[in-house]
């Protein structure tokens, strides 16, 4: 029984944490945006945009693989049954 | 989805484990090895053959791409990055092959940003003085140090993070696809009487490889491009 009650938790807890995934979507959405923007005054300088647009985009994605990286340990590594 | 497993156990100190991804790295490590004694065999100074101008074309790249980024003093560094970045993305792009990724383990990544942890402190050493570093965490002012001890740990803990966090959400959504497809094959197909068609997972087939394109080919390169990025910019950084 506390072993299903912690399973359970365990499992809403993992989609909790992928909430965490709404900031960079719209982080990276307005990144994009704004390089969009940039291509399109300045097309010439579009290699050097789209690189600095994937760098800054890579970086605002942690705290949405921090979120992930919980998912992931509360689904496939659970500390929290080992404590029962 | 299961972690590395476990090959076979060295026997000191207790048992030391070596699993699936450092098993893979060996295999990784031997043909990267192999394919640069290839690569670099009967270079000519006239008459360069087509391989040996792809090859200059591609170090030409790497040490471009580190003097824009670090600037001409850390042109040694070239060598390091070229080959984090090749060790990055055939780890990631082995997937292919059906083995195990080694970047979607916590552990090698985490000793790529530790080497790169190192570097960053041994820099900043380097162009301050061991004194300089010191004082280079009680600034602006000294409460803070507590906090600038954890942003600097948090650092490569963060590009850890990140690089296994994206293969390893792939290896995930890959397998929950390759799941959900072979139930859906059995689905249908166990209508059909006869034993050996109902086992062909038909839907298997060619769907899986259109989220391959994304989940492997553009993440691997896009990761391996992060973190050389990453470790240049931090490692230039520290010797400001």
């Amino acid at each position: 029984m506390e072993r299903a009650i912690v399973l359970a938790a365990s499992a809403i807890g993992a989609g909790l944490a992928m909430i965490a995934g709404v900031g960079p979507g719209i982080g990276q959405g307005f990144a994009a945006g704004k390089a969009a923007e940039a291509v399109g005054r300045q097309p010439e300088a579009r290699g050097a945009v789209t690189s600095t647009m994937l760098f800054g985009c890579a970086v605002a994605e942690s705290t949405g693989i921090y979120g992930l990286v919980v998912a992931l340990i509360l689904l496939f590594a659970n500390p929290l049954v080992g404590l029962l | 989805m299961n972690g590395p497993k476990v090959i076979f156990t060295i026997p000191i100190f207790g048992g030391i484990k070596v699993s699936e991804s450092i098993v893979n790295m060996w295999i990784i490590m031997a043909a990267l090895a192999a394919a640069s004694i290839w690569l670099t065999h009967g270079l000519e100074r006239r008459n360069p053959s087509k391989k040996q101008l792809a090859l200059e074309k591609l170090i030409d790249m790497l040490y471009g791409m580190v003097t824009d980024v670090m600037g001409e003093r850390y042109i040694g560094f070239a060598p390091y990055i070229g080959t984090l970045f090749l060790l990055s993305i055939v780890g990631s792009l082995s997937a292919l092959t059906g083995m195990r990724p080694i970047t979607a383990d916590l552990s090698v990544i985490l000793a790529w940003t530790v080497v790169t942890f190192l570097l960053i402190q041994a820099n900043n050493i380097k162009n301050h003085g061991i004194f300089g570093w010191l004082k280079s965490f009680a600034e602006p002012v000294p409460f803070i140090t507590p906090l600038n001890i954890i942003s600097e740990i948090a650092n490569p803990v963060s590009m850890t993070f990140r690089h296994f966090g994206n293969i390893a959400a792939g290896l995930v959504i890959t397998s929950l696809v390759y799941g959900g497809l072979a139930s859906l094959s059995a689905a249908v197909f166990s209508r059909i009487p006869n034993d050996f068609f109902a086992s062909i997972p038909i839907f298997q087939v060619g769907l899986p490889a259109v989220l391959s394109v994304y989940f492997d080919l553009f993440t691997s390169f896009l990761q391996a491009y992060i973190i050389c990025m990453l470790t240049m910019v931090f490692v230039q950084g520290a010797g400001e």
